[in-house]
């Protein structure tokens, strides 16, 4: 597959009335692709799906030397929409909610509580994983850390964690990267392979 | 508000599937195209793709925009391509 071989791509890269067309084509397309993608979100109507073209269009005219013809132009394009309209809806739905609402202004410790460890019928290896698990979270995550997981873990959308940080969707995802690995090593420290802790929850 | 079991739960699984080095979001945009591709016709993902897959084992985000690329790419089979 070659990105020469995709018509409208290369008729994107030219100008005048071969780029109009294209563009006409793409608006189509990426209107019924994405009312088709996004079926199931009521918020998608008529008029968020224009708007969510018309920035999509935009964004991928932006990144059109990207494009690397590793899959026919349309799907590429395609992703791209979902990213820009998914984001617009996750936005939306997030809008009035702050991260100290999402993980609460108790202190750092009581966020994660010990629901599952202390209760009665607990049993001894779920209640030792979780200790060495909030050991790691305790002492190597940063505060951070610890905030963008538990608003992950809460439903909170990447996007709307990075807004409240001042930061942006890949570098909370390194955030949240950065805080597994370390449960994760910290866990294996303990004795504990992924193994172990899918099984003792699998119970 | 301590996490709730199914939290927990979903906190470890997220740890046992970390890897040392994982692509991030942008970097799965830019190649969750052809992955779908591949999927879509039942082909293996070659080695190039797996850390897609890996990605959207642990990137909630990044899995519901490709359920829904996938709701698109299921209509766009059965029409012909441009």
């Amino acid at each position: 597959m070659s990105r020469d071989s995709e018509p409208l791509y290369v008729a994107l890269l030219r100008g005048g009335d071969q780029r109009d067309s294209a563009l006409s084509e793409l608006r189509v397309i990426l209107a019924r692709n994405l009312r088709k993608a996004l079926s199931s979100y009521a918020r998608a109507d008529d008029s968020f799906l224009e708007d969510a073209v018309q920035d999509s269009l935009l964004r991928i005219l932006d990144r059109l030397d990207q494009f690397e013809g590793r899959s026919p132009f349309v799907t590429w394009a395609t992703t791209i929409a979902i990213r820009v309209a998914m984001s617009e809806l996750r936005r939306h739905r997030w809008r009035d909610v702050s991260l100290e609402q999402v993980i609460s202004d108790a202190a750092p410790g009581s966020h994660w509580g010990t629901n599952v460890a202390s209760r009665p019928d607990g049993q001894t290896e779920r209640a030792a994983i979780l200790e060495s698990m909030y050991n790691v979270i305790e002492t190597q995550l940063s505060e951070k850390q610890r905030k963008a997981l538990l608003a992950e873990l809460k439903g909170m959308p990447q996007e709307e964690i990075a807004r409240h940080l001042g930061s942006n969707r890949n570098a909370v995802y390194k955030l949240t990267h950065d805080a597994r690995k370390k449960l994760k090593h910290g866990l294996e420290a303990a004795g504990y392979s992924a193994d172990d802790f899918h099984s003792a929850f699998a119970k | 508000m301590p996490l709730s079991k199914k939290e927990l739960e979903g906190l470890l699984r997220l740890v046992g599937l970390t890897k040392d080095s994982e692509i991030n979001c942008e970097q799965c945009l830019a190649l969750v195209a052809e992955f779908a591709e591949h999927e879509l016709a039942g082909k293996s993902v070659p080695e190039g793709l797996k850390a897609v897959e890996q990605h959207l084992s642990v990137c909630s985000e990044c899995r519901e925009e490709y359920k829904a690329l996938q709701r698109a790419l299921g209509d766009l089979n059965n029409e012909p391509r441009k």
